[in-house]
């Protein structure tokens, strides 16, 4: 519908095109187990992080190589956002934060690639990093702290009457982290690939394709800034619902 | 479909959905803004609320993100 | 209208799926499409836990190991370096006892020179003044001696010239008186 209705003018839209998932042999029906674009791009990001962070630092040098000082860079500014957000008894945690972080800004950044395909656009994907962490924290809360854990949502330094009203709100906006994290960062990523190629859609009229080519680099720019920040706020509200989890009472 | 006054309500109601990101983006530039005139007052504590600040940003951002999601589905998924 | 998109892809290409119409594009949203979320969601479990095996057991204790050791090799050598300076201090006070001590040795050896050399200047002044005064005394009797002497040579003199000059007048002239003569004459 949406291409009929855009053709006419002569311009072709096709800004979800990018999103498609394709069969990476054949064309087949995509099942479950099937090797996609998503896992050729996937796996880049896992070779990536093998590069960086297995390779690179194979030399364990106390002056440290160009390659191990990004990694160890990378280890040094999550293990201090966790220590900082979660204490000290956070940090057994710092492995699973540090894992989803190093896969998102690899999969947002290899899917900056032209011709690339992004799995964090994709909501399934942002969906289980999100569910997954609010049900490992919620779980973790509950077994660490016990009943206890629901003061989390009873303000015991609020007004008597409305510490009902506040527990309501309270629940219903822990109940949307979730969705609100996933979706955040699989609306960034989409948002942005989507308006790229809004842009390079305009490039097929001559007179405006200059405009739109620098609108492109300019969204381009924004998007590697993007990219970052979306796996940096990812973590960082991680590390803040972990947080909750292990000190509920404050 | 053209002319189908159902294909009208679905681009008009994108369109509006797409006002949202205007007013997230009056959220992002207030927070942002904030922070600024709050460290340019006080430079000393501005380092350790880079944190705090992009907490600010990704929650003003992620309601833009909401409408524009709405805008999407409107045109794409309905 | 999804439906009507739905149906004409359906028996378009079939094997496509029912997200992506006949030309390859897509149907609605592809985030949307429940029939590749499985595969989605298989392949991001995989990954994560191939990241997550990867960097457990692999690198971040390898990235803390480093970290640690660069910490304790840079703690070692602050130390050192405390240690070091520390030596430096102590070998810089050494050095300015040893420069006092030095001086104070300079001094006395000075000192215990200029004394000795007083001495033996002292020894040399009374050595020299005795000899001047031996010299002294000695020329003074020579002198007395001399005096003597011409005293002697002018009364020997007077009294020959004396009986000389008698002599020529033509007198007899006797040894005695003019003697005697011209003694009391140099005594007057």
């Amino acid at each position: 519908m949406a291409e009929e209705a855009h053709s006419e003018g002569g311009l072709v839209f096709h800004p979800m095109d990018q999103f498609i998932v394709k069969p990476l042999f054949g064309h087949g029906p995509i099942e479950w187990y099937t090797p996609t674009n998503v896992t050729l791009w996937m796996g880049l990001a896992v070779l990536c992080v093998i590069g960086l962070f297995v390779l690179g630092t194979r030399g364990r040098a106390v002056i440290p190589s160009r390659i191990q000082s990004v990694a160890e860079l990378a280890y040094g500014f999550i293990y201090k956002m966790v220590e900082d957000i979660c204490g000290h008894d956070g940090v057994k945690y710092f492995p699973k934060i540090f894992t989803l972080f190093v896969f998102i800004i690899f999969t947002n950044y290899l899917g900056l690639l032209p011709m690339s395909f992004t799995p964090t656009s994709h909501i399934a994907v942002t969906a289980v990093l999100g569910f997954g962490v609010f049900f490992a924290v919620t779980l973790l809360g509950f077994y660490k702290h016990g009943a206890h854990f629901l003061g989390l949502f009873w303000m015991s330094d609020a007004p008597l009457i409305l510490r009902p009203i506040i527990a309501v709100i309270e629940v219903i906006s822990y109940f949307v982290r979730p969705v609100s994290h996933s979706i955040r960062l699989a609306g960034n990523i989409m948002a942005g690939h989507a308006v790229i190629k809004v842009f390079a859609g305009f490039a097929a009229i001559a007179a405006i394709s200059p405009v739109s080519i620098a609108a492109i680099v300019a969204i381009y720019g924004l998007e590697v800034l993007v990219a970052f920040i979306q796996a940096y706020v990812f973590t960082i509200l991680t590390c803040v619902y972990l947080k909750d989890a292990l000190h509920p009472g404050h | 479909m053209e002319g189908d006054i159902a294909s009208m309500g679905q681009f008009i109601g994108a369109g509006l959905a797409a006002i949202g990101s205007g007013a997230a983006a009056i959220g992002v530039g207030h927070v942002a803004g904030n922070f600024l005139a709050g460290a340019l007052r006080n430079p000393s504590a501005a380092g350790s609320q880079t944190a705090t600040l992009f907490i600010g940003l990704a929650f003003a951002e992620a309601l833009g993100i909401f409408a524009f999601l709405v805008a999407l589905l409107l045109m794409f998924a309905v | 209208m999804a439906t009507e998109s739905t149906a004409d892809a359906a028996h378009g290409a079939a094997d496509l799926g029912a997200c992506v119409s006949e030309t390859g594009s897509a149907i609605g949203m592809p985030q949307l499409c429940a029939d590749w979320m499985p595969n989605q969601i298989f392949w991001l479990v995989v990954a994560l836990v191939v990241i997550y095996f990867v960097l457990s057991r692999i690198a971040l204790p390898r990235i803390g190991g480093v970290l640690a050791e660069r910490k304790g090799t840079i703690t070692n050598d602050l130390t050192a370096a405390e240690e070091l300076k520390a030596k430096a201090v102590e070998a810089e006070k050494a050095y300015q006892d040893a420069l006092a001590r030095a001086r104070t040795e300079a001094a006395k050896i000075v000192a215990e020179a200029k004394a000795e050399i007083q001495k033996d200047l002292d020894a040399a002044t009374a050595r020299a003044d005795a000899e001047i005064a031996a010299k002294a005394s000695e020329s003074e009797k020579r002198i007395g001696e001399i005096r003597a002497g011409a005293l002697d040579a002018v009364t020997e003199v007077a009294k020959d010239t004396a009986k000389e000059l008698v002599a020529a007048l033509g007198g007899k002239a006797d040894a005695k008186s003019v003697t005697a003569a011209v003694t009391a004459r140099l005594k007057g």
